[in-house]
């Protein structure tokens, strides 16, 4: 059996008014009640400033937070959820259980492979593209065939025009 | 037939030629969608912030639910919009 530890996320949004020291508090302030709950604090990733996408309650832009934690159950998520709600300092919050293949991303990502990963998949790509671009000159037969029969057809329809 | 030559170009041959299509989690072995990434999840939806349909994009359908629910989950967090317009 895997370890009973599950694995969480939780992200929230800061409001960008409130002073450094006061939003690095807010944070704090939830790191802290995890620990408290016996919870082991995998990551805390602090996104920074960031523009929202839409306005939420008049502001344009939040302070991005995301603390990965295992949890020994899930029953602590309620309270934490509703101590975020009545917290008036952030302005939008989301929690998400992650599965294995989330642990290993967030892994990936804090060791820096995933950008790599992905110029790679983008040079993959260009391959491909090249590989059916010869493919496709390699068929220029089967479309020169093809083309033919269009005019023909073309050639019909104009005679029968005309 | 052979003297109609000067009509060669009149249709695009290219236009019919269907590209085939594949799904990229599979083909790159991709297990987890990143809903903190919207520069990626832009590339599943459309100028109007809509999700794009499987036909279009190719992603199998365990996949296209990890896509829809990561959009959802980046709009919430306002990392997408709801709804706008040239968002390309």
């Amino acid at each position: 059996m895997s370890d009973p530890m599950k694995n969480y996320e939780v992200n929230f949004i800061v409001d960008p008014v409130l002073s450094g020291e006061e939003i690095k508090a807010t944070a704090q302030t939830y790191v802290d009640h995890l620990k408290n709950e016996g919870c082991t604090i995998v990551h805390v990733d602090e996104m920074g400033l960031r523009q929202l996408a839409y306005p939420i309650n008049k502001r344009t832009s939040g302070v991005y937070y995301c603390i990965e934690f295992e949890a020994p159950n899930g029953e602590l998520i309620d309270p934490m959820e509703l101590s975020l709600r009545r917290d008036e300092r952030i302005i939008r919050f989301l929690t998400v259980a992650l599965d294995k293949h989330g642990v290993k991303y967030n892994a990936d990502k804090r060791a820096g492979k995933i950008g790599k990963v992905t110029k790679k998949k983008k040079k993959e790509d260009r391959d491909n593209r090249d590989r059916r671009q010869n493919k496709k000159r390699s068929d220029k037969g089967d479309d020169k065939k093809a083309a033919k029969e269009e005019k023909k057809e073309e050639a019909k329809s104009e005679e029968k025009a005309d | 037939m052979a003297s109609r030559d000067d009509i060669k170009f009149l249709s695009n041959p290219k236009i019919g030629q269907k590209r085939q299509k594949y799904c990229r989690f599979r083909k790159f072995g991709i297990k987890y969608i990143d809903y903190k990434d919207p520069d990626f999840l832009m590339q599943f939806v459309n100028e109007q912030g809509k999700i794009l349909p499987r036909r279009i994009t190719g992603t199998s359908l365990k996949y296209q639910r990890k896509v829809s629910s990561a959009v959802k989950r980046a709009r919430h967090l306002a990392l997408l919009p709801y709804e706008t317009d040239l968002l390309k």
